[in-house]
């Protein structure tokens, strides 16, 4: 479960694609949260059962690359497998995600998300630890 | 931030932002706006992206701005940026993760008074023929085989199928197949995306919608069109669902790499570009292309699955009533065209980005019937608004590559349509109004209300105004249909 006093999003406004503010304490809880607020913005809701578990691994470059392709990654399983997760165990090294990923099939899903984009993607230090903001093209 | 001061007055419909604005502009932009319309983005961030995309290197005469522009992510919406072919470069982000999203109209010799009994039905045989929706797959099931096929030939590939009849290829863009596309520049998670997502509409601004043609401008040029006043047509928009979505997506990812590899500085990373003729310029170039010819095979079938919805629902009720293709034009895309710039004929590369390709009179890319009058131009308006039919100028290929509006343009955010619109009500007042809706989620209806919309009608009279394009028909909506 995850603690929102320390971490979570907020919806902002953008005339015409959706744009997400998220922040964890660290990095592993920034991915998780942003994940968290993308499926909201979707309307994900998923099944009871089955419960499903899914590795997969990111090299990346640099922190905000990696969010990107983390998300890009949920999309990808959201249309070619139909499922989601709500539980997510991430371990990052210097260049590289590994991520265990807990979750079930979607119930019911009421907005296509086409992309995450890199649009002034900056992660920052902030009081709640680590922030962002993500433009996403609807 | 680029604030009003900034601009250089031109007339009262065409602005400057001169390159003194920002050290870094390699060309001014010019605005094609009324102040009104331009005010009504002072508050987003359209002005300060079309600088940052002014930024990029080998771009040639101005970055062009249309009045239905609206924020976006890197470039802004309703943007054309041209960049000099071989030495420039090509932004994926400049033609958006929805490659070819476009517009397809079709016209009938069915009159609005014969039709009144027919429209509800003939609004959910289109629902039913037509899958619609969030995550909703198509009839077709794709191989690999036949996947290649579509993205090396796009219509003709429907064609071959049974979905299209030669005039619909002769009336699309490109003869709806792009040359130059090699599916080997197209990565498996596209493939898969693309295999059962052929035929289907989507969901957000996507729509199929009946309309009645309610005011003609030019009957000489709507004849030639097959445009008459009181006819229904259909129209249909859509793009290259998630086979273009994942492309874009593929080669913004590898692209942040080569612009480190190429020394190139940007002003935001959602520009990344390559130059044109490096091998990820050319593989991008070539991916683009497979996802263009996707997306007008997928107006295509969708084309075919309403011809089946009208002959389901009219034969034998109502004479003649066809649907015949007028046009198909891509409004996100990359093209390689010439043009003259300062006196100068230019081969370059031409990123429409929310903006339609609008070539005038004379232009032997146009099929035969339309070369005399210029290209049609669709502009589909807000759900419930007028849509327009134009046709391209000369002034456009002198002064926006060849390009004009797309739409209405949005001026509302979805979180605030949301807020401010109930799905039910607008659904209630849009059939009060006569038009018949089916739609897949009322809050996604709520998001595409009017309201949240410019006036498309003040869009397509500052485009007119400037001279990029003449008008030739008006459009009233009497079904939509929605994912």
């Amino acid at each position: 479960m995850v603690d929102t006093s320390l971490s979570g999003f907020e919806e902002k406004e953008h005339t015409a694609d959706c744009k997400l503010k998220v922040w964890g304490q660290d990095f592993p809880q920034l991915l998780t949260m942003a994940a968290v607020g993308m499926y909201a913005l979707m309307g994900l809701q998923l099944e009871k059962e089955p419960r499903l578990e899914r590795s997969f691994r990111i090299a990346f470059s640099d922190p905000e690359d990696l969010l990107v392709s983390f998300l890009n990654e949920l999309l990808y399983y959201i249309e070619l497998e139909e499922l989601g997760f709500d539980r997510f165990e991430l371990k990052i090294d210097d260049r590289e995600l590994t991520a265990r990923v807990f979750g079930s099939y979607i119930a019911s899903l009421s907005k296509e998300i086409k992309a995450v984009t890199y649009h002034n993607l900056k992660i920052e230090h902030s009081s709640r630890g680590l922030e962002a903001v993500i433009v996403f093209d609807v | 931030m680029v604030s009003l001061s900034d601009l250089k007055r031109i007339n009262d419909y065409e602005w400057e932002i001169p390159t003194k604005v920002n050290e870094n502009m390699q060309v001014p932009v010019r605005i094609f706006a009324t102040r009104k319309l331009l005010e009504s983005v002072m508050e987003d961030q359209s002005l300060q992206q079309a600088v940052n995309c002014a930024t990029l290197p080998g771009l040639v005469g101005h970055v062009v701005i249309m009045p239905d522009m609206h924020q976006g992510y890197g470039f802004p919406i309703g943007g054309v940026a041209a960049t000099r072919y071989p030495e420039g470069v090509i932004s994926p982000g400049g033609i958006g993760y929805d490659i070819n999203c476009g517009v397809r109209l079709l016209s009938t010799e069915i009159m609005q008074d014969e039709m009144t009994a027919y429209l509800e039905d003939l609004a959910s045989a289109l629902n039913h023929f037509c899958p619609s929706g969030v995550g909703v797959k198509g009839r077709l099931r794709l191989t690999d085989k036949d996947l290649e096929a579509v993205c090396r030939e796009g219509s003709l590939w429907a064609k071959k199928q049974g979905y299209a009849s030669q005039v619909d290829l002769q009336r699309t863009e490109e003869s709806g197949r792009m040359e130059g596309a090699n599916p080997t520049s197209v990565s498996d998670r596209a493939r898969q995306r693309g295999r059962d997502q052929l035929g289907t509409l989507g969901a957000g601004n996507h729509f199929i919608e009946v309309e009645v043609v309610d005011q003609v401008f030019d009957p000489q040029v709507a004849s030639i069109m097959g445009l008459k006043e009181g006819s229904l047509t259909l129209q249909i928009h859509c793009g290259s669902r998630g086979f273009g979505h994942q492309i874009c997506t593929d080669y913004v990812a590898s692209f942040q790499n080569a612009v480190k590899r190429y020394g190139i500085h940007l002003a935001d990373r959602e520009l990344v570009c390559a130059p044109l003729t490096s091998p990820e310029g050319q593989a991008y170039l070539s991916a683009m292309r497979c996802a263009a010819n996707y997306a007008f095979a997928n107006r295509q079938v969708l084309a075919h699955y309403a011809r089946q919805a009208f002959e389901q629902t009219l034969a034998g009720k109502i004479n003649n009533w066809q649907l015949n293709q007028v046009y198909d034009v891509a409004h996100n895309i990359g093209k390689i065209e010439w043009h003259t710039v300062d006196g100068e004929l230019m081969k370059l590369c031409v990123h429409r980005k929310g903006a339609t390709r609008a070539f005038g009179p004379g232009n032997e890319e146009l099929p035969e019937e339309y070369r005399a009058i210029g290209q049609p131009i669709l502009v589909p308006g807000s759900m419930g608004t007028a849509s327009w039919v134009l046709v391209g100028s000369e002034q456009s290929m002198q002064r926006s590559f060849g390009s004009t509006c797309h739409g209405a343009g949005r001026t509302m955010s979805r979180a605030q349509a949301k807020k401010k619109i109930y799905g039910e009500d607008l659904r209630k007042s849009l059939q009060a109004g006569g038009i018949h809706i089916r739609a897949g989620s009322l809050s996604g209806l709520a998001e595409e209300a009017p309201e949240a919309y410019k006036n498309v009608d003040e869009v397509v009279e500052t485009v007119i105004q400037a001279g990029l394009a003449r008008k030739v028909a008006r459009l009233a909506p009497l079904i939509v249909v929605k994912g």
